[in-house]
């Protein structure tokens, strides 16, 4: 049952990325990135992370993607034209995507052992044992967090306010 | 697949198919309510022609709409022309997946009055409306249309503004039950009656202002139903739509209505809890009756919500687009902090820490 449902929602999220990088329309991208975070929350779920599944949704599929398709009609974006893409993609890129892939599985594949208590299905981190992990064995780092958070939006409105 | 499965399966879709049918045909009589009560409120009767009191005015509007020609306009995008008015509609039909209407009682095992029992229920239904505005927004965009365009970008941006206000007014009642289940939150507003509701019991009622006024803008209903202003975008976001798609668009909005009365139900007056504790559970007794209470107390409960929603949208006039946001923003959110951290010093004086 868990892993039918990890198959299904784990291919449905490679699938949404896929379209997102195919799709001509802006908006059209933008749907499919909606796509791939939502279902990025069925497997938080399935982990057994039930907030964060719930936050994953409620924040970014409700919140920033809904800013994302605010701007792309508020400036009426228009098909994208294709193009041959820049040099630059085919001298770095592919060689730099193909370092990183194979760099992630040697880590990946070395700390196999690391990974045996993560199992699908059978196990429930509830909200108080995250809120009691994050707010008292790891408090500083998460205020330093979100000082940092402030620091990035008083930027923003400084850099927005430049002109009067 | 084990039987244990199956029996879920089937006992699962048949809860499913009974709160759709129970839950659209409380949208149809929401829609007779509002169209008799504000007439009351406009000194007319309202539709009185067909049935006795005008009973079946919803059900011929139903055929009238499925019988009315679905028009597509020839500039609309297509996929999400179509895909729109379903997601608002699903969106709004979804949470009430996790609402419990009656107490825990187990039939064979079976919870008889809730879909889904889920530890972070009250979070799913934040996260199932917040997704919901796509429908809104998409079909606005997808219209090609400049007052759809300028509807749903209203709607857009004042769902999300207000879904703040919205969830920062939740937390004193969770801070209060200390989870996000449902029946929990409920369980401890039961002892005594209501003196022990959010509401009262709970000094809630700040967070239930707060939350009363961003439900009213989440679910666009007058004083904020700017994504629709008449007098201004014709009839915003759904301008071009006719028909079925009309009517979904419809139904969606007023199954948002009782979601979010059912919510502020749940959370700040006590859900399916009579207002007199168990004062009177001894005037009728059995099984079968404390069945039965408890569904009519939740009701009766929504019912009143849905009541006061009518009577607000009959009374008054409609706000300035920088007012809503001005209000949104300067006044909500600040009060409902102040509330979470006066609610917080509350409960953690009062509470030794274990």
């Amino acid at each position: 049952m868990h892993l039918a449902l990890f198959i299904i929602f784990g291919g449905l999220c490679v699938a949404g990325a896929l379209n997102l990088l195919l799709q001509r329309h802006p908006i059209n991208s933008a749907l499919s990135l909606i796509v791939v975070m939502s279902s990025l929350a069925v497997l938080y779920l399935l982990l057994g992370a039930e907030f964060l599944a719930a936050a994953q949704v409620i924040v970014y599929s409700g919140a920033i993607m809904v800013l994302f398709t605010f701007v792309i009609m508020l400036l009426n974006a228009g098909t994208e034209e294709r193009t041959h893409g820049s040099k630059m993609a085919y001298v770095a890129g592919v060689p730099g995507a193909a370092i990183l892939v194979s760099l992630l599985t040697f880590v990946f594949l070395s700390h196999r052992g690391d990974f045996a208590s993560v199992r699908v299905g059978d196990y429930l981190a509830t909200t108080g044992d995250l809120s009691r992990v994050l707010f008292r064995d790891l408090l500083l780092p998460f205020e330093v967090t979100s000082i940092l958070i402030i620091i990035a939006i008083l930027g923003a409105v400084a850099l927005a306010r430049k002109e009067h | 697949m084990e039987t244990g499965f199956l029996t879920f399966l089937l006992v699962s879709l048949v809860k499913i198919v009974l709160v759709v049918v129970i839950t659209l045909m409380s949208v149809a009589y929401t829609v007779l309510l509002e169209r008799k009560l504000v007439g009351r409120i406009q000194n007319r009767w309202g539709p009185s022609r067909v049935g006795p009191f005008g009973l079946l005015q919803p059900l011929v509007d139903g055929a009238k709409l499925f019988l009315k020609e679905d028009l597509n306009p020839e500039a609309v995008y297509k996929p999400l022309y179509i895909l729109a008015p379903m997601i608002a509609l699903s969106c709004a039909l979804l949470s009430v997946s996790v609402v419990p209407f009656g107490a825990d009682i187990r039939w064979h095992g079976i919870d008889l009055f809730q879909i889904s029992d889920i530890n972070i229920g009250l979070l799913v239904i934040l996260g199932i409306t917040s997704v919901g505005v796509y429908g809104i927004a998409l079909s606005g965009w997808a219209s090609n249309n400049k007052y759809s365009l300028l509807g749903a970008l209203r709607a857009s941006a004042q769902v999300v503004s207000y879904e703040l206000a919205l969830g920062l007014s939740l937390v004193g009642v969770v801070l209060r039950s200390g989870s996000l289940r449902l029946r929990d939150i409920v369980d401890i507003q039961t002892p005594h009656g209501f003196l022990s509701w959010n509401f009262f019991g709970g000094f809630q009622f700040v967070a239930f202002f707060i939350y009363l006024m961003a439900a009213f803008a989440e679910t666009n209903r007058a004083p904020f139903d700017l994504p629709e202003a008449e007098s201004e975008l014709t009839s915003g976001y759904h301008t071009e739509y006719s028909s079925m798609k009309f009517a979904m668009f419809f139904m969606a909005e007023y199954a948002n209505m009782i979601t979010v009365g059912c919510v502020a139900t749940l959370l700040f007056f006590g859900g399916w809890t009579s207002p007199f504790g168990s004062l009177f559970s001894h005037v009728l007794a059995g099984p079968v009756f404390a069945a039965i209470f408890p569904v009519f107390w939740f009701v009766a409960k929504v019912f009143c919500f849905l009541f006061l929603y009518i009577w607000v949208r009959g009374t008054l006039p409609r706000f300035r687009y920088d007012q809503l946001m001005g209000f949104g923003w300067k006044f909500l959110v600040p009060v409902a902090i102040a509330n979470i951290v006066v609610t917080s010093f509350w409960i953690g004086l009062r509470l030794p820490m274990q």
